[in-house]
């Protein structure tokens, strides 16, 4: 064969170009906002809190890129969060242990994970209908846990909550002359190790592989020998697992307990996946793309309220707007590559 | 080396809901060997290969691979057990690279190792002389190479029985004769290996033994040699030989001084380029040439199946506009798609269901077909076609290929069209069925339907058909008939006068 010198760059894959154009729209939406709206999103701390406000919400999107990838969908992480929000607040409240409340947390979502991926893999149910019972199950019981608002009154639980990475160097200048330093939560920490843990899982371990191989063909995943019915109820079992940790860091980052903490984050984390590249119909998606669509969708939640939009039905008519056009642009950039290949 | 047994299938039984799909069948294969399996749509050949890979638990007999036993509950269990399998159709995942499909689901750590995988795939790729990449995104290639990159797989899986079912019908002579290349390769390293396929020329370039099934009973194993080709066509199909035989050139074939049926004169889709066509009323004509020379994409844009750009089309003389699939059928155009199982079955609706479809679209939802009536309909096509199949409810896709493609053809026969288009209807169907199918084909003309026959055995077409548009690179490069009809005259047409 002849083998020349110049190194031959293969075209890019379906999902990592739909991933580069997120990328590219957040950072390009980010500098947009800098330069008309300046202001706030001069600072580093804009950017520190859309992931101090998101951890969980990012949390869940990277367990819904898993289960989506693999040509599922559960739409119960945001009824779950909720549930071990809650649950873990009144375990404190009556005196509980930290260490014992994660486990608590990690447990109630894993709880969640196997039953539904259990339903969904080996008795073969609509996810749909499984994860919709799931959502009605966890909300009912979280009201019954408590109907009001429980705040968390535990001493160690608070020093926890108040830990928080200040970095001088990100900060900024108050108008009184006083220097305020960047501050980071420690969900934040939490969070980037998830959705770092979960792309070394997607992209270099067999199980993560084996999600590509399910959602772009079941039957072909079958045949190839992989446990297709295993590879499910696990992408149903992680995502649980990270919808106990999302709970978590939302109790770490509210403090309190509330029957409808966390509700829609579900809608809002598949809106997450999808404008990060996820196809719905499974087998193509990135988590790094997840993460930066949950920072798309944020940004321009603060882009809207920055303009002086205020009222809370215009982020849901952008966000609608923003997932309408990502499709949009998927369906498009998709079937012209189609056509590319075809006209080869 | 041939004598030594590899692998031994044992009074295999399966049933299935109604059907006994394999009755006390027994299969050797030896080492070093290509051994055929043959038979009808139907025969069992399928259910045999998906009991040996996993796919399907037998109901009795037993399985020895080198005189051990073994259990395939999956086809975990089969690669395990150094059985691999080439399907006909693609079963690789299109989303993933090529490397990937190649190492996938194989035994392995918990963690990837892509540089490996991908060095070994080049190899390997660039041994077996494969036009793909490791890199490559598989849904990037073609589907031959897809194919390929299947078998690529297998082999280096060293798997001691290779199964390729039907691997030849998405590949041109070339990438054929490269995978007999391999095949033969794979034969000397004492492989042995099961080949199923339609093709009877191909059976006997390669093959070794023969084991013929019919109706889920085993005919008999024989050496390829001491079988000639017309008694091997006579063991599976059992008493038609002589029809076979028979089915003259002269049928069907004189041409038709009747009025012109239809005619398009410039018509143009998003998928073809502008043509003139014509057909008589119970013409028979066929449009051929290779994969990809725009002879579906033709007939697709006559049925108004792809966008149509423009062009004038005349039915019976007037002028008529169609640009949607509905419009073809209400002037009396039916079109039976090239892919059966996207474009044609729906297969979890039931036979009967499926055969009214058509005619139920053609009445609109506003004039249901009662009940009884379609069952009545069901039966009299599942008679008149002779239909394999449990029941007139059982879903369609539990039916083989062959009775698939025979419900889809009832369906538009109860619609009784003027004009019917029919899309390599006898792809990866049996002699049988193909045969019943061409006649069919010429029953209908005698009736004074307009036919027009796509398929990628020429044979077939001479048989059947009167006129021949030839196609190239998406034009129409030549018509043929009387005289010209003839093997030689198409391949010539086809392949090109200048060189």
């Amino acid at each position: 064969m002849n083998k020349t010198n110049t190194v031959r760059r293969e075209p890019l894959t379906d999902a990592a170009l739909l991933m580069i154009i997120t990328i590219g729209i957040f950072f390009g939406m980010y500098i947009l906002a800098m330069i008309f709206l300046g202001g706030g999103f001069l600072r580093a701390q804009q950017v520190i809190d859309m992931l101090n406000d998101n951890v969980s919400l990012i949390i869940v999107s990277c367990g819904l890129t898993i289960v989506m990838i693999g040509g599922g969908i559960d739409i119960s992480v945001g009824a779950v969060t909720s549930l071990v929000v809650m649950s873990c607040v009144l375990y404190l409240n009556n005196g509980g242990n930290i260490f014992v409340s994660i486990l608590l947390a990690l447990g109630i979502g894993l709880a969640f994970g196997a039953v539904q991926g259990f339903l969904i893999s080996y008795l073969e149910i609509q996810p749909f209908i499984v994860t919709l019972a799931g959502m009605f199950f966890a909300r009912g019981f979280t009201t019954i846990l408590s109907v009001n608002p429980q705040k968390v009154a535990h001493e160690g639980f608070e020093k926890l909550r108040g830990t928080k990475i200040e970095i001088d160097l990100l900060g900024y200048t108050a108008n009184n002359g006083n220097r305020v330093p960047a501050r980071i939560e420690l969900g934040v920490i939490v969070a980037l190790l998830c959705v770092i843990a979960i792309f070394i899982l997607l992209k270099y371990f067999r199980l993560g592989r084996s999600f590509y191989a399910i959602g772009g063909n079941q039957q072909s995943a079958l045949m190839l020998g992989i446990n297709v019915k295993r590879t499910r109820f696990m992408s149903y079992l992680i995502c649980g697992l990270l919808s106990g940790i999302s709970g978590y860091v939302f109790m770490m980052h509210t403090g309190a307990g509330n029957a409808t903490n966390a509700s829609g984050m579900e809608m809002n984390a598949i809106a997450s996946s999808i404008i990060g590249g996820t196809l719905l119909t499974g087998g193509v998606g990135n988590v790094i793309g997840t993460f930066f669509g949950t920072l798309s969708l944020t940004t321009i939640k603060k882009i809207v309220v920055a303009s002086g939009l205020n009222d809370p039905w215009w982020q849901s008519i952008t966000t609608g707007g923003m997932l309408c056009f990502f499709i949009l642009l998927q369906s498009v950039v998709l079937s012209r590559r189609a056509k590319k290949k075809k006209a080869k | 080396m041939q004598n030594e047994v590899l692998l031994q299938m044992r009074h295999i039984t399966k049933k299935f809901p109604g059907v006994l799909a394999l009755n006390n069948v027994d299969f050797t294969l030896r080492k070093g060997e290509i051994h055929a399996l043959m038979g009808e749509n139907g025969a069992g050949k399928s259910t045999l290969i998906k009991i040996l890979t996993g796919v399907y638990q037998m109901d009795e007999g037993e399985v020895t691979v080198e005189g051990q036993p073994v259990i395939i509950r999956s086809p975990q269990d089969a690669q395990k057990g150094g059985i691999s399998t080439v399907y006909q159709e693609i079963t690789l995942c299109p989303n993933l690279t090529v490397a990937e499909n190649m190492f996938i689901g194989r035994d392995e750590g918990m963690i990837v190792r892509q540089k490996e995988r991908i060095k070994r795939s080049d190899e390997i790729l660039t041994s077996l002389g494969i036009p793909a990449r490791a890199k490559q995104q598989l849904g990037s290639c073609s589907l031959a190479v897809q194919q390929m990159v299947a078998i690529a797989r297998a082999v280096d899986m060293q798997c001691k029985v290779l199964i390729l079912d039907e691997p030849t019908s998405s590949l041109d002579d070339n990438e054929v004769n490269m995978l007999f290349g391999l095949m033969r390769d794979l034969r000397k390293k004492g492989v042995g290996i099961i080949f199923v396929t339609h093709f009877l020329e191909q059976v006997y370039e390669v093959c070794d033994r023969i084991t013929v099934l019919r109706n889920g009973e085993l005919v008999g194993e024989y050496l390829t040699q001491d079988l000639p080709q017309v008694e091997l066509v006579a063991k599976m199909i059992g008493k038609e030989l002589d029809e076979l035989s028979s089915m003259g050139d002269t049928e069907g074939k004189e041409e038709a001084k009747k009025e012109v049926f239809y005619e398009a004169s410039g018509l143009f889709s998003s998928d073809a380029l502008p043509f003139d066509f014509s057909i008589r009323k119970g013409e028979v004509n066929g449009f051929t040439g290779l994969l990809g020379s725009g002879r579906s994409e033709s007939v697709r844009a006559i049925f108004g199946a792809d966008k149509v750009g423009g062009g004038s089309v005349k039915i019976k003389g007037e002028p008529v506009k169609i640009t949607k699939p509905i419009e073809a059928m209400k002037h009396g155009i039916g079109y039976l798609a090239e892919d059966r199982k996207r474009d044609g079955i729906i297969a979890e609706l039931s036979v009967r269901e499926n055969i009214i479809l058509a005619l139920q679209v053609l009445n609109g939802i506003f004039k249901p077909i009662s009940r009884s009536e379609s069952e009545a309909f069901a039966d009299e096509y599942i008679k008149a076609l002779n239909i394999k199949t449990a029941s007139r409810e059982t879903p369609v896709g539990s039916l083989s290929g062959g009775n698939q493609q025979k419900v889809i053809l009832a369906r538009w026969l109860l619609t009784h069209p003027d004009y019917l288009i029919l899309d390599e209807p006898t792809r990866g169907i049996d002699v049988g069925t193909k045969l019943e199918i061409q006649k069919l084909v010429l029953k209908l003309a005698d009736e004074g339907v307009s036919v027009t026959f796509i398929s990628s055995e020429i044979e077939e077409m001479l048989r059947t058909c009167s006129r021949l548009i030839v196609m190239r690179d998406r034009h129409i490069v030549g018509e043929l008939k009387g005289q010209d009809l003839n093997q030689a005259q198409v391949m010539k047409t086809i392949a090109g006068g200048e060189s």
